[in-house]
């Protein structure tokens, strides 16, 4: 599914690549979103996973293994957290992108946008300007080819203000355009500044002298290099309002930046605000709730109750608080989107404005220098007019010249309407200029319109008397109409005149409707002089070198109109110019009545004429259009404020969820772990309860057997009776079980005779053994000690459970062999030297017999394998002293265990399959406590199993090591039997090794030293061998195993033995070694077979035990046990109790009397009491009893009691003779007053012999007495005194 | 002939033993008991037995006396009457009259009444029945040693 999942989002991503490419401008577009669709699809596949994850955890969760539902749950939390978080990395990234996007693309475009506009514009300026200069220079040279070098030179010179604002402007255009190419086009220009002024000098060579060239060219070099430095210079300028220009759309372009880093800023803080409020409540609840946990489990059910409430509480507040937070965010995100709207409105007004203002001050600027331009064209005329006509004698122009001149430079001059001289006059000399010309000074008809066309001077009446005259003597053809009329009769002019004479610069008049265009002009007027004057002249100096005065009529609209002509983007501003001589009124001068559109800038025009003002008025055509950016943008980030707010939204429901979800389930785990609690609770008492009565059943059953029954109904009743049996059995390991869990099951620690409980367990099994032909062997390796300390009971029990379940899967002959070594001595198969160990380890099969060297010569398992897996607990020398583990291994030649079964093996009720109840029986409960019993105590429990070969289980177990003395005397009843055969020798003969060690293992228990040998033959030789003193001397027993007797042999050993006996060693031994054949089973036939014919003399049945071994001995040595407890018992108890003075104290007739007998039958002088108190005077010192035997269950005063005050009163008298405040005399010689007092008890209980200790007696006899018992109880005390 | 009522009276003896010790009514403490009869104490299991008869007639005299009581309440005095029974009891072997006590202790101990007076009614049925077989054992033995003490000396 995952992977299905994967490839629809390839496959979308592919879609969208090719769609992206089909549309080629968004290929930018794609590559931005690119890396999105990539985090998209990992995120998609991150979720299916999570996903995938969350569903096998809810499998696991339903299942009902409550405890376990936790764990998940938690894993899901975790998961959960990761999306989330992973969810909101991707929307952070998208939205930072978006923005970056956003700022991007708005950057771009006014970059994009006003650059080439400058660029543009500027360059085509730059042609124009440049075009014009070199214009000029080709018409004046055209014009005045002929002319003299000088003057040309001197027109040059007098020209040279026009020819560096090409450069300057081309300057200032290549630094802004580009850098790299402005040297190169620098000196272009140069050399074509270079050129003309070439091309100048050339054609006056004729004239000039041969220095003339070199001049010419010093001349133009320094020329050069003059407008070289200006170039600079003014480069420098240009460059520097360049600069500011630049700097100030940087400013614009780094306020934007700013902007957009600080938006981004701004939703980051957002982002990690909100993410740490999603994350703080989930860490504070996790601690808190660990917290929690941890009280939990120490406080009861109730309270977790209450707990889980204030948990249910907390996150309802947490819950509340949240809820709030999507709808804080959603506002903050509202608020912020409007802001934003606010913001970028406002700031694409200013960008608007400064646009206007930068528009208006750049056509205002240009429009200046057109003006400029052409005026000094004027000024250049007026200079050439006083050069060459009043210069001259003759006058070099006359109108014809004049005319054409001024015809072909009118390309220099388009903003002029046209040119005219006219030439100053006094009234003195009227009329011999009107006879030098031929023509009267006309007068202007009407006093404000001048250069009107369509009026004819003819019609014109003659000026009027006046000081002087201004009558036109020279104009261009289109205004030719004007000559002779006089400029001094309109008003306007006349003004215009005076001041220009006076000031010596261009005047300009205000404006006024030119007639034919019907254009709004201004008329330029320039006074020429006679000489040439100081800058500093004073008026009146000027006045008086007036000589006459050229007019230009500028055409102002058309003026605009060419130069917004010329610049880009004219149709998105309105131009108005205005004349603002006078403040109140100012003169319209160019444009339209445009509507307002808001925003207006004006510019100040200098004209040249300081007395007149000038501005320039811009708006926009156009309304400004609706912000979309701002919308667009605040927009954006209203939605993705929604969309974050609804997936918060959704985040925190959830969450809600999640978290109702978790306390339902912690509420329902409680709930099952109280059942479960109550079920192993019920299960201990039901079973408790059960047992009670079945005991009861199970004892009336035994009665009933008991009465007389008819064959029919013993089998009926026997029938019930075992299966009470087994129900009891099946009940006591339920009852385990329910403990275990509950927790209740305590083991103890008390001192046992390990060899005791396996002993315990072969008796226990030996009948089964025997009905299924099974053999049975338990081996105890040297190095186990002989008492640890543990629980005896439950250690029997796992091994029950385990030779049980082997003996119930072992049909067929073969055997069950318990093996119990120390853990350390299996940890290297090398270094292993029990022999026993040795040999289970190598499976050796002996091919003459086919048979193996295990105990029944089957083959079995590698055991090395049960316990491979057990933790090597390397034991450290403070271990070794203080604990000792043991490892047990069960071994069986059973049907084995199912691979398939083998990992069910230790549940509860599982058995290895069902058929296997149906087979064996059994409930399947046995390995499962096996198991706790185990982990209880400390080991581990493994098994290796072949199906056919059989099953080994192995397990480890932790003991403390044990005194022999503090063992209890349930575990000594051999104590004695074992001294009567100290000292005896036996002869084994067994083919197995193993079993030949298994009961020399046994033998050795009973200090009996052993000879092995393997076959009869080698017995034979053995014996024969040895001289008879030596080796048979001693040799009490031949114990020989059935499996290699053969009659043949078997008889020879006999012979050999008899032959033995009678060699006639009598003087050494009174009986000849016995034969003993050690058997499994037995038919009655074989047996009395055998024993008729004398062979054998008796038979030792397996498994071989303790008891078994001693019986026997005993019965085969019957005289000489006699002769044995002849010899022995005077140095036992009969020896110890003779003549010894002893006081038993009991307050039951009957025991009394029973102890009594029993004591006195060992010798002893008894005196009874039947109270403690009598006790306690009879053994006030002095007195000469030796001993007390006391009961503890007496009225009045019972045994503790009695012996408290009796330990008290020889402590009182052993006072005084230390301090010899009384003789030694005084109490019978003794020096420490101690009585042995001797506990009589019914019940040996731990706690009983505990408090016996206590109150001082010195150890404690079962009741009724036993003679071991009795014996080992009393030596303590006799022997040693 | 007398020689073969000894044998005859050994053999019945024995057979009877065997059936109590079947029955559960003895165990092996009676056997260790009758071993420590000797010479020097020739009749010392029957002095025992009766030294036990004796005890136990009085306190199942008192349990009676207890139980029947209107307003008993002395649950206690039971208890320790009863320890003291089943002591004797497992003394001279016993078995069924020792377990009999257990159960009546157990009951004594749950204050069960009509528990304690059945408990009691089974305690009396058992200890007659051992006393009839106890009596029934000492007829044969003294009968045997009788037939014992007229032995030829010729056997010897």
């Amino acid at each position: 599914m995952r992977v299905r999942r994967k490839t629809t989002v390839l496959d979308h991503y592919i879609v969208n690549r090719e769609q992206n490419k089909r549309s080629g401008n968004t290929i930018f577009a794609f590559s931005v979103y690119g890396p999105v669709f990539i985090i998209c699809r990992w995120v998609l596949v991150k979720m299916s996973l999570n996903c995938k994850l969350c569903g096998s955890n809810g499998k696991l969760s339903t299942n009902f293994k409550l405890k376990k539902a936790k764990e998940p749950l938690h894993a899901s939390n975790w998961v959960w957290k990761w999306r989330r978080l992973l969810l909101l990395m991707w929307l952070l990234v998208l939205v930072i992108g978006f923005i970056w996007l956003f700022s991007g693309l708005n950057d771009g475009a006014l970059w994009r946008k006003e650059i080439p506009d400058l660029c543009e514009d500027k360059a085509r300026i730059l042609l124009e300007h440049f075009n014009v200069s070199k214009d000029q220079l080709h018409g004046l040279v055209s014009v005045f080819s002929e002319s003299d070098q000088i003057t040309s030179l001197k027109c040059t010179k007098e020209s040279v203000f026009e020819m560096p604002r090409s450069n300057v402007i081309s300057c200032a255009l290549k630094t802004l355009c580009s850098g790299k190419q402005e040297l190169e086009k620098q000196r272009e220009m140069v050399l074509e500044d270079v050129k003309p002024q070439d091309q100048c000098p050339v054609p006056d060579e004729k004239f000039s002298s041969k220095l003339g060239p070199l001049l010419l060219e010093d001349k133009s070099l320094s020329f050069f290099f003059q407008s070289m430095s200006t170039s600079i210079k003014s480069t420098h300028q240009n460059y520097e309002e360049n600069v500011l220009q630049t700097r100030a759309l940087g400013e614009g372009k780094e306020h934007c930046e700013s902007f957009s880093v600080c938006l981004v800023k701004v939703c980051l803080w957002v982002f990690l605000g909100v993410v740490l409020s999603c994350k703080m409540p989930g860490l504070y609840e996790k601690l808190w709730r660990n917290k929690k946990q941890k009280l939990v489990q120490q406080q009861p059910l109730g309270q977790q109750l209450q707990q889980l409430q204030q948990t249910q509480n907390s996150s309802k507040s947490a819950g509340k608080w949240r809820k709030k937070l999507p709808i804080m965010f959603v506002l903050a995100g509202v608020i912020g989107s409007i802001w934003l709207l606010w913001h970028l409105k406002d700031d694409i007004n200013l960008r608007r404005r400064e646009t206007l203002a930068n528009m208006c001050d750049e056509r205002a600027r240009m429009l200046q220098d057109q003006f400029n331009v052409s005026m000094n064209h004027v000024h250049a005329l007026a200079i050439l007019v006083s050069t060459f006509h009043h210069g001259k004698q003759p006058s070099a122009i006359d109108q014809k010249t004049f005319g054409e001149y001024t015809e072909r430079t009118a390309f220099e001059r388009p903003l002029t309407s046209g040119v005219a001289y006219a030439l100053k006059v006094p009234h003195s000399e009227r009329e011999q200029f009107e006879k030098q010309h031929g023509w009267t000074i006309k007068k202007m008809e009407t006093e404000d319109q001048t250069l009107v066309q369509d009026c004819i001077p003819e019609n014109l009446d003659p000026s009027l008397i006046q000081d002087e005259y201004a009558p036109v003597i020279f104009s261009q053809e289109t205004v030719s109409h004007i000559v002779s009329i006089d400029m001094m009769s309109g008003k306007e002019d006349r003004e215009n005149i005076l001041r220009a004479r006076a000031s010596g610069k261009g005047v300009l008049t205000s404006p006024f409707k030119l007639l034919k265009s019907n254009h709004v002009g201004v008329v330029l007027t320039f006074a020429v002089y006679n000489t040439h004057l100081h800058p500093d002249a004073t008026p009146e100096q000027r006045i008086n070198a007036t000589l006459g005065y050229l007019g230009a009529s500028y055409d102002v609209p058309s003026l605009v109109e060419k130069l917004l002509h010329q610049l880009a983007s004219k149709q998105t501003i309105v131009v108005n110019v205005y004349d603002t001589t006078n403040k109140s009124a100012p003169i319209k001068m160019y444009g339209t009545n445009a509507t307002d559109t808001g925003l207006l800038h004006i510019s100040n025009l200098d004209f040249g004429d300081p007395a007149r003002k000038h501005e320039m008025h811009c708006r926009f055509k156009q309304k400004a259009p609706p912000p979309w950016t701002a919308i667009t943008a605040s927009g954006g980030v209203f939605v993705i404020t929604l969309l974050l707010g609804h997936i918060f939204h959704a985040a925190i429901n959830r969450i809600a969820k999640v978290e109702d979800d978790c306390r339902k389930m912690m509420e329902l785990k409680h709930r099952a772990e109280a059942a479960d609690v109550a079920k192993s609770q019920f299960l201990a008492t039901v079973s408790h309860e059960i047992r009670t009565p079945m005991n009861g059943v199970l004892g009336m059953l035994q009665m009933l057997m008991d009465t007389d029954l008819d064959p029919n109904q013993l089998d009926y009743a026997q029938t019930a009776h075992d299966s009470g049996k087994d129900l009891i059995s099946l009940i006591n390991e339920v009852l385990d079980q329910a403990k275990i869990e509950s927790g209740r099951l305590e083991l103890e620690a008390v001192p046992f005779d390990l060899r005791a409980v396996l002993d315990n367990v072969l008796s226990l099994f030996s009948g089964k053994s025997h009905a299924k032909g099974t053999e049975l062997a338990v081996y105890v390796s040297d190095q186990v000690p002989e008492v640890i300390t543990g629980d005896p009971k439950r250690f029997q029990q796992i091994i029950t459970n385990l030779v049980g379940n082997s003996i119930k899967f072992t049909n067929d002959k073969g055997h069950i062999f318990v093996s119990v070594h120390l853990a350390d001595e299996v940890k290297g198969p090398l270094n292993v030297r029990d022999e026993v160990l040795r040999q289970s380890l190598t499976l050796v099969q002996d091919w003459s017999n086919n048979s193996y060297n295990t105990l029944s010569g089957f083959p079995v398992v590698n055991r090395w394998k049960s316990w491979e897996n057990f933790k090597k607990s390397s034991s450290t020398d403070s271990e070794e002293t203080e604990t000792i583990k043991l490892l047990v291994t069960v071994e069986d030649t059973g049907v084995g265990i199912p691979i398939e079964a083998q990992h069910r093996i230790f549940t509860p009720f599982m058995q290895a399959d069902s058929s296997t109840s149906r087979t064996y029986g059994g409930t399947g409960i046995g390995l499962s406590i096996s198991k706790r019993l185990v982990d209880l105590m400390g080991g581990e429990i493994g098994f290796v199993s072949e199906p056919g070969t059989g099953s080994t289980f192995s397990f480890t177990a932790a003991f403390a090591k044990g005194e022999k003395k503090s063992l209890n005397l349930k575990w000594r009843h051999y104590d004695p039997a074992i001294s009567e055969f100290q000292g005896l020798k036996i002869l084994v003969v067994d083919g197995k090794t193993i079993r030949a060690e298994v009961t020399r293992y046994h033998l050795k228990r009973l200090g009996i030293s052993v000879d092995i040998a393997f076959s009869l033959d080698s017995a034979c030789s053995y014996l024969s061998s040895n001289p008879n003193r030596s080796a048979s001397s001693h040799l009490t027993m031949v114990l020989v195993d059935k499996d290699i007797w053969d009659k043949g042999t078997g008889f020879a050993f006999h012979h050999l033995l008899t032959g033995l006996r009678s060699n006639g060693c009598t003087e050494v031994l009174e009986i000849p070694p016995k034969i003993y054949l050690v058997v499994n089973s037995i038919s009655s036939v074989e047996r009395t077979e055998l024993k008729s014919a004398g062979v054998v003399d008796g038979f030792l049945t397996k498994p071989l035990r303790l008891s078994v071994l001693i019986t026997c001995f005993r019965e085969a040595l019957g005289i000489g046990k006699k002769r044995l407890l002849d010899r022995r018992k005077p140095s036992t108890l009969q020896n110890l109790l003779r003549e010894k003075r002893i006081l038993v104290v009991d307050d039951n007739a009957v025991n009394r009397r029973v102890a009594e007998g029993a004591l006195k039958k060992y010798g002893a002088i008894i005196t009874c009491v039947e109270s403690g108190k009598a006790a306690v005077a009879m053994l006030k010192p002095p007195h000469s009893f030796d001993a007390c035997f006391m009961d503890l269950q007496m009225p009045e005063m019972d045994g503790f009691e009695a012996t408290r005050q009796i330990r008290r009163l020889e402590h009182k008298v052993n006072e005084k003779i230390e301090s010899g405040e009384a003789s030694m005399d005084m109490f019978a010689n003794v020096v420490h007053w101690h009585t042995p007092i001797l506990a009589m008890t019914a019940d040996v209980i731990q706690a009983t012999n505990e408090e016996c200790m206590k109150c001082g007696m010195d150890d404690y006899v079962a009741k009724p007495f036993e003679e071991g018992q009795l014996y080992s109880a009393v030596a303590r005390f006799f022997e040693s005194g | 002939m007398l020689g073969f009522g000894e044998d005859r009276l050994r053999a019945d003896m024995n057979r009877l033993l065997a059936l109590l010790f079947h029955q559960g009514v003895l165990d092996e403490q009676f056997l260790q008991l009758q071993q420590l009869q000797d010479e020097t104490s020739p009749n010392f299991v029957s002095e025992v037995v009766n030294i036990y008869f004796q005890e136990s007639e009085k306190l199942l005299r008192n349990l009676r006396e207890l139980l029947l009581d209107r307003e008993f309440s002395d649950y206690k005095k039971m208890g320790i009457h009863l320890n003291q029974f089943m002591g004797s009891s497992s003394s001279i072997g016993a078995n069924r009259v020792r377990n009999v006590c257990v159960a009546f202790r157990a009951a004594s101990e749950q204050n069960n009444r009509p528990g304690c007076l059945r408990a009691l009614e089974l305690l009396e049925h058992e200890y007659c029945y051992l006393k009839n077989k106890l009596h029934e054992l000492f007829q044969i033995e003294q009968q045997r040693v009788l037939a014992a003490g007229v032995r030829y000396p010729m056997q010897n």
